[in-house]
């Protein structure tokens, strides 16, 4: 997108409030849009129009968190910085709520303006922020059909009648709890979360024996990283390695789970797909 | 306490922390039902606990700990200096930095004995640097400035490994390698640290008869026979090998080789002979029971060993400066 000069990008402009299609909503849109978190990446990606969208973050490229690497190959990329993201000139910056908000802030005293897009903790969280960013960037009308869809996609699974047991393991012994955009996804495929019965809120740290005294039916890890760590160690222990063996299939978790994108659909209809093998719960 | 008394004493403490090391911990286990598991192998998810959670670690909780008293007492004896201490000369750290290069490079991937070897090596370099720098003429000083700028070195060394690799979790584990924990080890690490913390061990309390000697001095030592070359070999390897692979299945433990010796002394006496067995049973004690108490204040989190060790050994440290400068004065 860099080669789309300002006087180009005019003409595309002026061709557009020629065509008189909702003129008044291009006319207020940001033009110069710089996204600094994963999720807001891949949904300014999916919602911008063409030439709209200036530069998404580093993370949008590292596939072990992104569904769209191949398409934020296409963007020049910042690291987050204020100083970055500033000379950038954007009209608007999308940020998340949690990371950056020394950035954040340096930028709105800058007279940049951000909207800020919270992490999604529920499936209704993902379809709120398609339509919010939609709004963000003009484009009401696109971020309500992909929020629409969303929701229509969603609710085609019927409840479950005898849910199965999962649970998530993550490096450290991480797990997600009740209250986690995971654990719904969870509950809407027809499993019972592990975390959640142990009383989890959140995300939290279950010790490896009260996972294998739970032997929850199917256990969810994430892909390691390059490089070694202790902390991943616990995925390949033994007496981790045995409840799955008795549990079957192995799953993991990949960048579809990380952001309330559409993307996350392919993730539900995996886990829908896994607990269709399963037999029902005892 | 005399004799026999202390031997079956210890051993009884010993052998009542791993108990509780196998018995406690998150799953809450009913006390029948945890030993018919670890005994008999009935009863599927607890035989794992028991068996694959709880037995390695109390194992390596035995093995670390004595490794860490042993070494202390024979440093102590050998350098013939109440300060010298495999965490605070440095050797834990150069075993840690040894393992961090060994795990990040790949190489311990590749074969497993590499991870051991490596701190094995990394443990081996800082013992010589010593043994150069501050040897038994050394002094208290020397030997304590040695250590401080060689644990300097090798954990700025441990920390930019760590930094550099491409695996975020990485970077966080900087306070396992200083701390050292024990948690969600298993019998892999066992098999890959025993032979080597063995090995090690019965190395250096061979050296307890060259030892005795050396209390006389380095001359008296030599016209009764000993082979200060052979003593300082198996000073160096036996301390490289136990405290190298305790550190790669563990992290840095500290304090434990410095308070342990110096808690043993009063009870079995100054005679190193005497000393090392009883500081390998007391390193045992100390451990285990950290490792015990780190399960019961926080059992849902990672709470590192030498958290407990330090809390215990660091005031003590600054007891036994303050009784050197008095007796200085």
């Amino acid at each position: 997108m860099r080669a789309f000069r300002p006087s180009f990008k005019r003409v595309v402009l002026a061709l557009a409030l020629w065509a008189g299609a909702n003129a008044a909503a291009v006319a207020d849109a940001p033009q110069r849009v710089v996204s600094m978190n994963l999720c807001t990446d891949q949904l300014a990606m999916l919602l911008a129009a063409p030439g709209q969208l200036i530069s998404v973050s580093h993370l949008a490229s590292d596939p072990l968190s992104s569904s769209m690497v191949d398409e934020a190959a296409a963007y020049p990329v910042n690291r987050g910085a204020a100083e970055q993201v500033f000379l950038m000139r954007p009209d608007l910056v999308l940020a998340g709520t949690y990371t950056a908000q020394a950035s954040v802030d340096l930028l709105r005293g800058l007279g940049v303006t951000v909207v800020q897009v919270p992490p999604a903790e529920s499936l209704a969280d993902v379809a709120r922020q398609m339509r919010q960013v939609g709004e963000a960037l003009g484009r009401v009308a696109e971020g309500e059909a992909m929020a629409a869809a969303f929701e229509a996609a969603t609710a085609q699974y019927p409840q479950a009648e005898a849910p199965a047991t999962a649970a998530f393991y993550y490096p450290n012994g991480y797990t997600a709890g009740s209250g986690t955009l995971a654990d719904e996804v969870l509950n809407l495929t027809g499993f019972r979360n592990i975390g959640a019965d142990a009383g989890m809120t959140g995300g939290g740290i279950l010790p490896l024996e009260r996972l294998v005294i739970a032997q929850p039916q199917i256990i969810i890890t994430s892909r390691p990283y390059p490089g070694a760590s202790r902390s991943e160690e616990i995925l390949v222990h033994p007496a981790l390695r045995a409840v799955q063996d008795a549990a079957g299939k192995a799953r993991m978790t990949d960048a579809d789970w990380v952001c309330g994108t559409p993307h996350l659909l392919r993730a539900i209809a995996a886990m829908a797909e896994a607990r269709a093998i399963l037999a029902p719960a005892p | 306490m005399k004799g026999q008394v202390l031997w079956v004493f210890m051993t009884a403490l010993v052998a009542a922390l791993f108990a509780a090391s196998l018995l406690v911990g998150p799953a809450g286990l009913g006390l029948a039902e945890s030993l018919r598991a670890l005994f008999t192998g009935q009863g599927d998810a607890v035989v794992l606990v028991m068996r694959d959670i709880r037995l390695p670690r109390a194992i390596l909780g035995l093995l670390v700990g004595a490794s860490l008293g042993l070494a202390g007492a024979a440093m102590q004896g050998f350098l013939r200096n109440p300060l010298a201490e495999p965490g605070l000369i440095g050797v834990s750290a150069t075993a840690a930095l040894g393992a961090v290069l060994a795990l990040q490079t790949g190489v311990a991937a590749l074969f497993a004995l590499a991870l051991p070897l490596s701190a094995l090596a990394g443990a081996a370099l800082s013992v010589v640097l010593i043994l150069l720098l501050a040897g038994p003429r050394g002094g208290a000083l020397a030997l304590i400035l040695a250590g401080i700028a060689i644990s300097a070195l090798a954990g700025a060394a441990t920390s930019l490994v760590l930094n550099l690799s491409p695996n975020p979790f990485a970077a966080m584990e900087i306070v396992f390698w200083m701390m050292g924990s024990l948690a969600d080890r298993s019998m892999t690490h066992v098999w890959l640290g025993a032979p080597f913390i063995l090995g090690g061990m019965a190395l250096l309390l061979s050296t307890g008869r060259g030892l005795d000697a050396l209390t006389l001095g380095e001359d008296v030592a030599q016209t009764m026979g000993l082979n200060m070359n052979r003593l300082r070999l198996s000073i160096v390897f036996g301390t490289a090998a136990a405290i190298g692979a305790a550190v790669a299945v563990a992290g840095a433990v500290g304090f434990v080789g410095l308070v342990v010796p110096h808690l043993m002394r009063p009870l079995v006496g100054a005679r190193p002979s005497r000393l090392l067995p009883a500081a390998a049973l007391g390193g045992a004690a100390m451990v285990l029971a950290a490792d015990v108490a780190v399960r019961v204040i926080a059992p849902d989190t990672d709470l590192k060993l030498g958290v407990l060790t330090a809390l215990v050994g660091a005031p003590f440290f600054l007891h036994l400066i303050w009784r050197m400068r008095r007796e200085e004065a």
